[in-house]
């Protein structure tokens, strides 16, 4: 096992509860120093059992994990040392202030005394909540809890971070925040984002790599591009202005990919290549003298890499996003 | 582990000061209490044999004790919310000692023991106490109010973190309250009239604690009811601290 002093590396670790339940069977993974790296599951997969062995809060039953180059089991304190984690619940008092809870967690993590102040103020300031910093927890929104959360594990400077569903139950506007902040951390800060989540979505805008789980196994992984690659191609889809020629625009489109459904009064094909094809269709259908009303790209989604690879839908994802509409 | 301490304690309090509900009724219930039976059952002084001029110089004890039910209560409610919240959880992903949690919070619950004892001391005072160990039997009597107040929040504490369950710490406040009733709380021992009453207050060690307290008020410095009352105290208090860290050591599982 190559040794990442700032990564992650997992090797057929697993965790089985009573009754024989093996939550987490036999996983391997890698994760490269700087990344932000998208666990992706449903609900129960195993994502979040993986994340308490990873930050040593839960012994596995077997194999290895090295987290920041530290054995999970025989090193513990070391790992602890140079993780910061959010759990999947932003576990805060609502009877603290936002200001009360960074004077303890850098009290607790070791910071020095002089610096515990002006840390706990930047963290506050970069996650937007110096206006809010004095109120109680308990008056804070979704997003304001999980952000606070998210300025708790950087106090100590973290080389990897462990986000469990870091935007689960947020608005759309929470969650953009999130993304960006996380964002950030990886790319300007050089920080490791293990990122759990079961929005597909978020693991296609954030991760730079992605593995899916499900049943505590890992049925896939690999960049979202590769991932959504391997399972097709984009699908196009036309409808002609003038009903009487959807035959025609039928043969046109069949020149350059294979026929699939469409929805009623259009026609559609599985393109043979990629979405470079477009412009010799729309110059095809333009020498035939056709003209379309709808002309629309479907691109393979994660969404479509885990039902080709579990058989179904992901549960609490999102749904999945608009095509996109182009005119001709 | 001193500045860990301080901030855990330091939690405790404001978690206990910002809800009213854990402050006020701990001073001012055993005090209405307490009126009530100053008022109802001062005939019980007429007794032969009662050790009091007074009611309240008897019964002055026992809001000592109560307010040690609620540092039971107050302790395990708080550490069992920081289970069901994962609060916990943040603590064990820091390098925190398990004994800072412990000792912190416990020590969090004492002070706010601590000012409860000093309002009843205060209170006895003003309303004609006879306080007959002197001068040094008050700290002394502080000293064992909060041994005992310790040991009943370290219960407490051992309850809230081996069940999680705010639910099952509010449960155990009947049991702790019957032990306190079913003591020598409202009358000497020697003068329980029932049998079983008597000898059932005779093995519960709440009687020998609030007569260790009772005792620096109505007899001066009596070595054997003090002897009882600080050895009870220290050994349930021993005990409890240590199956509390028992439990948090099972519930803090980190590698």
């Amino acid at each position: 096992m190559t040794i990442l002093p700032n990564g992650i590396e997992v090797e057929d670790l697993a965790r089985e509860f009573k009754g024989g339940v093996r939550a987490v069977d036999g996983i391997d993974l890698t994760v490269e120093p700087g990344e932000i790296y998208g666990f992706l599951g449903p609900n129960g997969a195993g994502k979040s059992t993986t994340v308490l062995m990873l930050t040593t809060l839960l012994p596995p039953s077997s194999g290895t994990a090295r987290v920041a180059g530290h054995d999970i089991v025989r090193e513990g304190p070391e790992v602890r040392r140079a993780i910061g984690a959010a759990l999947q619940e932003a576990a805060l008092d609502p009877l603290l202030t936002g200001r009360e809870h960074m004077r303890l967690q850098t009290t607790l993590q070791g910071v020095p005394k002089a610096e515990r102040g002006t840390r706990g103020d930047a963290l506050l300031e970069r996650v937007g909540l110096m206006e809010a910093a004095d109120r109680k927890v308990r008056g804070y929104s979704g997003g304001m809890k999980r952000r606070l959360d998210l300025a708790l594990a950087l106090v100590h400077h973290p080389r990897i971070l462990f986000l469990d569903e870091p935007t689960t139950g947020l608005d759309p506007q929470s969650r953009a925040d999130m993304w960006q902040e996380v964002a950030r951390l990886a790319h300007e800060d050089g920080v490791t984002v293990f990122l759990t989540t079961q929005y597909l979505e978020e693991a296609d805008v954030l991760a730079d790599r992605i593995a899916i789980i499900d049943h505590g196994t890992i049925v896939a992984r690999g960049t979202p591009d590769e991932l959504k690659a391997e399972i097709g191609r984009p699908t196009l889809e036309v409808e002609p202005a003038v009903r009487e020629e959807l035959e025609a625009v039928t043969g046109v489109l069949a020149r350059f990919g294979t026929p699939v459904t469409a929805r009623p009064g259009a026609t559609a094909v599985r393109l043979h290549g990629n979405v470079d094809q477009l412009a010799d269709v729309v110059r095809a259908l333009d020498g035939e003298n056709l003209t379309v009303t709808d002309f629309r790209l479907h691109a393979p989604t994660l969404d479509d890499v885990f039902l080709a690879k579990t058989g179904r839908k992901l549960e609490g994802g999102e749904p999945a996003a608009e095509p996109e509409a182009v005119s001709a | 582990m001193r500045s860990q301490v301080f901030e855990v304690a330091r939690r405790s309090i404001l978690q206990t000061l910002r809800q009213p509900a854990l402050v006020i009724p701990p001073i001012v219930f055993p005090l209405i209490m307490m009126a009530i039976n100053t008022g109802g059952l001062h005939a019980a002084t007429n007794l032969p044999g009662f050790p009091a001029d007074t009611y309240l110089d008897f019964a002055i004890a026992v809001p000592f004790m109560q307010c040690s039910l609620f540092a039971c209560i107050n302790a395990g409610a708080a550490l069992a919310r920081d289970v069901e919240t994962g609060f916990l959880k943040r603590l064990a992903m820091t390098p925190m000692q398990r004994a800072a949690l412990l000792i912190g919070h416990l020590g969090g619950v004492m002070v706010v023991s601590f000012v409860s004892a000093l309002i009843y001391v205060a209170v006895g005072f003003a309303a004609g106490m006879d306080f007959h160990a002197g001068f040094w039997g008050v700290p002394a009597l502080l000293v064992l109010a909060m041994l005992i107040a310790l040991a009943f929040a370290a219960l407490g504490a051992f309850v809230g973190l081996r069940s999680g369950s705010g639910e099952t710490v509010q449960g155990f406040f009947p049991l702790f309250f019957v032990l306190l009733f079913l003591s020598s709380m409202s009358l000497p021992r020697p003068l329980i009239e029932q049998d079983w009453f008597r000898f059932i207050a005779t093995y519960n060690p709440v009687s020998y604690l609030i007569e260790g307290i009772r005792s620096f008020i109505i007899t001066g410095w009596d070595a054997e009811a003090l002897a009882l009352g600080f050895g009870i105290a220290i050994a349930v208090a021993a005990a409890a601290v240590i199956a509390a860290s028992g439990a948090l050591r099972t519930r803090l599982v980190r590698t």
